[in-house]
């Protein structure tokens, strides 16, 4: 093997070690603590009714808010990539406000505006719907957090198709629709799959937003990262390490997916060419 | 006369027929009108709100909240925090993209999957764990109580906590651009007698600049503003281990909304200048990619 370049021990070690420290040591200590009590015990945990209650909304929600930005974040990667209007590149650059702006803010923002009181709130109200302190606020939050993951893993692919196959399309007499949904959207597809699923990854571990707008209801409102935390202020550490790690689970299921939808594309491209 | 040719070339494209690769007008206005509505209603009303509740009851009572020392206290431990964790994170995503880029190694997938993680975890989970390690009944606890050091529910364990939730970011940033670069250049600088330090001071750090820059400000925002991580590993102790992100939900659950919105505000904004400074550091390392591509 080629080591022409310096330094693989010294950067390759101290980001190990790093890594070590920061990761593996604690990712140990937290599966240690799980299995601290017996079997028996962790499967009480992790499977008692509240907790159930709390994956069945976490996911649900996550699930719903990932959807609804497949679809507004395919139709705003397709407008900021193909069209041209005042404001769009103001429009691009604020797409990654939920990146960036602390969830903490986000939450009391969004339970300002969707409080009985508040600008959107208030509307609500009138027709009868409760948006805060409600199912229906979490998964607000959830959409707007999780909005700019769709959008830019669409972006780059939207500007790389290339032109010829859909005059190619069109020439060989296909409508402007057929075009989009026979040659685009399946060429998109994998993109869109990524981002959506990253969104949803995301919406399930949130916390900071939740916490504001949820209302924090057992069994009503309360969302499995809350309910860690809540085991931690009874100080139930087992608890919290066991339903952590359900979490956990979750996420490398999550990773897993994305790598599967990656591979798959990766094949396609190939028995295409 | 660059307003005539402007003029001249939309009064072109409103005359022409439409061509065959791009919708109709209608089609085109309607999802630039839907997308619209989506973003204003869902990224800039929150916006909007944070600044409009912060200055309800005035510009006084908004700048009376940077004068109250717990917020102030708050101020300065979110800003050593950030000043611990960014560099800290600065060195190791440097080396770990120097190690994934140059070198074939065994292992390597897994641990660029390793670095990713914090971008996958709930934030909820990076604070827990080191409860369990450092905490009262952790693995390290009895030991750091015998030594009466305290990390949990104080500063170090804040700042573990966001160590952890910002790792990601430098690496991140720089493994794709220097994966573009390729070596060529530092191989030519290693035949010309150039040594360790010397090669990546001279050659590869001027080449990444711009991409290590906009790591760190991602970084550096996440740090400042992460909650869920630090708020379970920092016992709310007022303060004394309140960052500002904490004090904002301190000050919301004592119905002290105004101040709330003003501390809010300041996060808001910083986040608005991470995103400004974050599209213009994208542009310039685009173009010196495409610059070290030519």
């Amino acid at each position: 093997m080629r080591r022409i370049l310096p330094g693989f021990r010294l950067t390759l070690g101290f980001s190990a070690v790093y890594l070590t420290l920061i990761v593996l040591i604690p990712f140990a200590a937290l599966t240690a603590k799980a299995f601290s009590g017996s079997w028996h015990h962790l499967w009480e945990v992790v499977t008692s009714p509240r907790v159930v209650a709390s994956y069945q909304l976490s996911f649900g929600a996550s699930l719903l808010a990932s959807l609804i930005n497949g679809v507004f974040g395919f139709i705003t990667a397709w407008v900021l990539t193909r069209y041209s209007f005042p404001g769009r590149r103001v429009m691009d650059g604020l797409v990654d406000l939920p990146f960036a702006l602390p969830t903490a803010v986000a939450g009391i923002a969004l339970t300002a505006l969707y409080a009985p009181n508040g600008w959107v709130g208030a509307l609500l109200a009138k027709v009868g719907i409760a948006a805060a302190f409600n199912r229906l606020g979490i998964l607000l939050a959830l959409v707007f957090i999780g909005f700019p993951f769709v959008v830019r893993t669409l972006q780059p692919v939207l500007i790389s198709l290339s032109e010829d196959v859909e005059e190619a399309a069109a020439l060989l007499g296909a409508t402007r629709f057929q075009t989009f949904w026979r040659v685009v959207f399946p060429a998109a597809l994998p993109a869109l799959l990524t981002g959506i699923t990253l969104a949803f990854g995301r919406a399930l571990g949130e916390y900071g937003s939740i916490v504001f707008i949820s209302g924090n209801l057992p069994f009503k409102t309360e969302i499995t990262p809350l309910l860690i935390v809540a085991k931690l202020e009874q100080y139930d550490y087992q608890g919290a390490a066991g339903i952590g790690l359900v979490m956990l689970l979750a996420s490398f299921g999550i990773l897993a997916v994305v790598n599967g939808v990656q591979a798959w594309n990766a094949r396609r491209i190939y028995r295409i060419d | 006369m660059a307003g005539a040719i402007q003029d001249l070339t939309t009064l072109r494209n409103a005359t022409r027929p439409r061509r065959a690769t791009e919708e109709g007008p209608l089609v085109r206005w309607a999802l630039i009108l839907v997308s619209v509505a989506f973003f204003t209603a869902f990224l800039l009303l929150p916006l909007v709100a944070v600044f409009a509740e912060g200055l309800r009851r005035g510009a006084a009572l908004y700048l009376q909240t940077f004068t109250d020392p717990v917020t102030l206290d708050a101020i300065r431990l979110t800003l050593i925090t950030a000043a611990i964790a960014v560099p800290c994170n600065t060195v190791f995503g440097v080396a770990a993209a120097w190690a994934i880029t140059r070198f074939e190694f065994r292992g390597k997938q897994f641990f660029s999957t390793l670095i990713d993680l914090p971008l996958w975890v709930s934030p909820v989970i990076g604070g827990l764990i080191y409860v369990l390690l450092f905490g009262s009944q952790g693995v390290l606890g009895p030991w750091l109580q015998a030594h009466h050091w305290r990390i949990i529910y104080s500063t170090p364990g804040i700042v573990i906590a966001t160590v952890f939730v910002t790792f990601p970011f430098v690496a991140r940033g720089l493994i794709p651009l220097m994966q573009a670069q390729g070596v060529a250049e530092e191989e030519a600088a290693l035949t010309l007698g150039a040594r360790g330090w010397q090669l990546f001071l001279r050659v590869t750090l001027p080449k990444i600049k711009w991409g290590l820059l906009y790591g760190v400000i991602l970084a550096n925002a996440r740090a400042m503003g992460e909650f869920g991580a630090v708020s379970v590993v920092s016992g709310h102790i007022r303060g004394l281990t309140n960052t500002v992100p904490l004090q904002i939900e301190i000050l919301y659950n004592e119905y002290a909304f105004a101040a709330a919105f003003a501390l809010a505000s300041l996060l808001s904004l910083l986040a608005l200048v991470t995103l400004g400074v974050k599209s213009y550091v994208e542009w310039r390392a685009r173009q010196q990619l495409e610059e070290s591509q030519s």
